[in-house]
């Protein structure tokens, strides 16, 4: 085939084009001016300018997360790169794909300390799944197209393109995609046939199963999730999802316990820990979800199933671990399962679902909303009632509020839950938000955040203006970084050392002045007027909530103890203190 | 092999010999804490541009597993042959081992050097340059002789290995 000789600009716009990107979101600088003039002279890829490159990777991953389809992330060389690491480092915890092109120094100047020169490929070297630095024109358009395939494929992760000025300017071949292929890199996505007959045997003869399913299920994309639906009603056993799976799974069906770890149910923990067979669906057993490792479900025997074998026998041994993606590998186990006519033992299963009634009955998320206060809980609840009725996304910031949106808002559909897990990013919500809705025009998108997390990237409040997004920020605000409080409180004698929000700013104002609607609601019969008046805006609002400063986020799983030890926020009666020095050394 | 017990293992890992490959390798020990005992890397196919790297490492079964999947993981890794559980291997280092010394001493470190099979490849009146190959466990032992001999500094490779036999990676 004749070869395409384009500049290195039009090789990156051809092959964004050609891999289907409809959106980029960026920032310019030096280093990538001639990619800008290119993105100038064209209109196939539209740029969303955010203010600040960590942002541009979070609405990346909002845009990956709600769609399935890659981020693509484009920023300078030096500070635009440095400022993406946390967002790159955000999508390697939680398996999002992102392809972030940097802007480099010409190739010459490289190693010499140049004007916003960084060593961006060794800075994100342990942030993404992969990165390439282009040095050869006739590897730009090979690089472009492997990063995609390297960012979707298997495990999905950020990739880094280091692209150096010259390379940029100067003619390179264009290849089509289909023209590269990988010799390396080759994820497996069928799993072995007989471990999946060994891991449904071993169900089939299970008393206490569960299924424990995380994000990797909505990974595997919305076909997983259907078959994941299928599996657990045909075979009529307990699933619980982890703070990333949350939408794989209908949360007001019956058989959902809701989420577990850390601050999950009651039910969904007691469940784990005394389970006889665990199936890890897409789900990693992070230290959030397991408690205590040396008790954790201990009477159980386990199979684990993930896309990547790195995740299989890293914390926990499981007894079967199948490698393959979720999707290909929940079809067949039901194919396998209707074939040998398995058959879980009904009376065993029965006494196992009346055990979980009689967890289920702690109602271990239970509030009361006072007439004098608004409890945090409760704003999640009344927006989650008053959008059922529209197709509605939520982003989250990371403390409190996050917890209390996993726990209260039920998601019905993969992709409309965005949250930054692994990583606890402050400032992914409205950044994660813009994502989702430059992805989504005509839905409404949600991003709850606390008083603190919202100022950790208060800038994009721009963005949304520019852009017109109509996002609907809820700020809890409790005027303290409540699970930063809330730990004090429990771990360290309640000595509250720098997590008094001192001086926020007046976020109506703030509004006002980046050209938007700023709402306040401080009395609970004025919330769901507030919640409705805000949802009927046809622009961006922001909704400060003055919550409950006391409220701490329950049930928890103290650090170190393990799932059968939770507390329960009615038991606690305000004297909460753990007494435990090994809790304080644990994260 | 119980859970907890820490054993020795030696790890070939065949890569594309591109730039950063070494240091994904040796950053995916650093950053998740595992142990290099040795490591040592060259280009074994000019033609593909693929290199060897040989790695002894240690820690707990569950441990190796996690490096050799970590390893896996890595995009320009091809394969990854963990050849202490995959049958009897041969390993070999190479070590070049200065000693200066005149007299009685000099003697006996040029007598200790033939039972070692070691060559003197370099000598002056006062001193030697000893080329030892063998397994690390015989290079110990030698550079613990060559001590009160005026064993002054020591250069080695690492080990380079290949599984015995038929089997290939």
């Amino acid at each position: 085939m004749a070869e395409r000789i384009l500049n290195g600009s039009e090789v990156v716009l051809q092959a964004l084009a050609d891999q289907g990107v409809e959106v980029v979101f960026g920032y310019p600088g030096g280093a990538v001016l001639p990619l800008y003039d290119e993105i100038f002279k064209q209109n196939r890829i539209r740029h969303v300018l955010v203010r600040h490159e960590q942002a541009a990777v979070h609405a990346a991953e909002g845009y990956a997360r709600s769609t399935g389809k890659v981020g693509v992330v484009l920023v300078t060389s030096g500070p635009g790169a440095t400022n993406a690491v946390t967002g790159l480092t955000d999508a390697l915890m939680d398996s999002i794909p992102v392809v972030c092109l940097t802007g480099q120094v010409p190739t010459h100047l490289i190693g010499n300390d140049a004007f916003q020169e960084a060593d961006t490929t060794g800075i994100t070297r342990p942030c993404t799944k992969h990165n390439y630095l282009v040095k050869d024109p006739e590897r730009l358009a090979r690089t472009m197209h492997e990063a995609f395939h390297v960012a979707s494929s298997g495990r999905p992760g950020p990739v880094v393109i280091d692209l150096p000025k010259d390379i940029l300017v100067g003619k390179a071949p264009y290849l089509e995609p289909s023209q590269v292929q990988h010799r390396t890199y080759n994820p497996v996505v069928k799993g072995d046939r007989g471990q999946i007959e060994q891991a449904l045997e071993m169900l089939a003869s299970a008393k206490k199963p569960i299924l424990y399913c995380g994000g990797g299920v909505i990974n595997s994309g919305e076909q997983a999730c259907k078959l994941l639906a299928e599996f657990t009603r045909t075979t009529g056993i307990p699933i619980t999802l982890t703070l990333m799976g949350l939408g794989a799974y209908p949360a007001s069906d019956k058989q959902h316990l809701g989420m577990l770890g850390m601050h999950g149910t009651y039910e969904a923990n007691m469940a784990m820990h005394d389970c006889d067979v665990m199936f890890a669906v897409g789900a990693r057993f992070d230290d959030r979800v397991t408690g205590n490792l040396d008790f954790f479900a201990p009477g159980s025997q386990k199979v684990q199933i993930d896309i990547d074998p790195s995740s299989i026998n890293k914390n926990v041994p499981v007894d079967i671990g199948i490698v393959g993606d979720i999707g290909h590998v929940l079809e067949d186990m039901i194919k396998i399962w209707k074939a040998k006519q398995y058959k879980l033992d009904a009376q065993a299963l029965d006494g196992w679902w009346k055990e979980i009634e009689g967890w289920r009955e702690k109602h271990c998320l239970s509030y009361k909303q006072p007439k004098d206060v608004i409890k945090p809980q409760h704003v999640i609840r009344r927006v989650h009632a008053l959008t059922r009725d529209r197709k509605t996304y939520i982003t989250t910031d990371v403390g409190q509020h996050q917890m209390w949106a996993a726990q209260h808002f039920g998601f019905e559909h993969p992709y409309e839950w965005m949250t930054s897990g692994g990583l606890g990013t402050m400032g992914y919500g409205m950044p994660a938000a813009l994502g989702v809705q430059v992805a989504h025009p005509d839905a409404t998108v949600v991003c709850f955040t606390g008083d603190a997390s919202i100022m950790m990237n208060i800038q994009e409040c721009a963005t949304m203006t520019q852009y017109r997004l109509p996002i609907k920020t809820v700020i809890l605000n409790n005027r303290y970084m409540g699970m930063v409080r809330q730990w004090q409180q429990l771990l360290h004698g309640s000595r509250y050392s720098e997590s008094y929000s001192e001086t926020l700013p007046d976020f109506v104002k703030l509004s006002e002045a980046f050209g938007f609607t700023g709402m306040k609601c401080e009395n609970p019969a004025d919330l769901d007027d507030a919640i409705a008046k805000m949802l009927e805006i046809d622009g961006p609002v922001i909704l400060d909530v003055a919550v409950d400063d006391k409220e701490n986020c329950y049930p928890m799983i103290p650090s170190g103890k393990p799932h059968n030890e939770m507390l329960l926020g009615q038991e606690t009666n305000g004297n909460e203190a753990i007494d435990s020095d090994e809790g304080m050394v644990l994260v | 092999m119980k859970e907890t017990e820490i054993s020795k293992h030696t790890i070939s890992v065949l890569v594309d010999n591109e730039a950063g490959v070494l240091a994904r390798v040796i950053g995916l020990f650093s950053g998740r804490g595992y142990n290099i005992e040795s490591l040592t890397v060259a280009e074994v196919d000019a033609h593909t541009h693929e290199s060897r790297i040989t790695v002894v490492t240690s820690g707990t079964p569950m441990v190796i597993e996690q490096i050799k999947a970590q390893l896996s993981r890595l995009v320009p890794v091809h394969k990854v042959n963990d050849l202490t559980l995959s049958g009897p291997s041969v390993e070999r280092e190479l070590a070049l081992i200065k000693v200066i010394a005149t007299g009685e001493k000099r003697v006996e470190s040029l007598r200790i050097a033939d039972i070692f099979k070691a060559r003197a490849v370099d000598a002056t009146n006062s001193s030697f340059v000893y080329e030892i190959i063998g397994s690390p466990e015989k290079i110990d032992a030698f550079i613990k002789l060559m001590e009160p001999l005026g064993l002054s500094e020591i250069s080695r490779t690492g080990v380079a290995a290949i599984s015995r036999g038929t089997l290939t990676m």
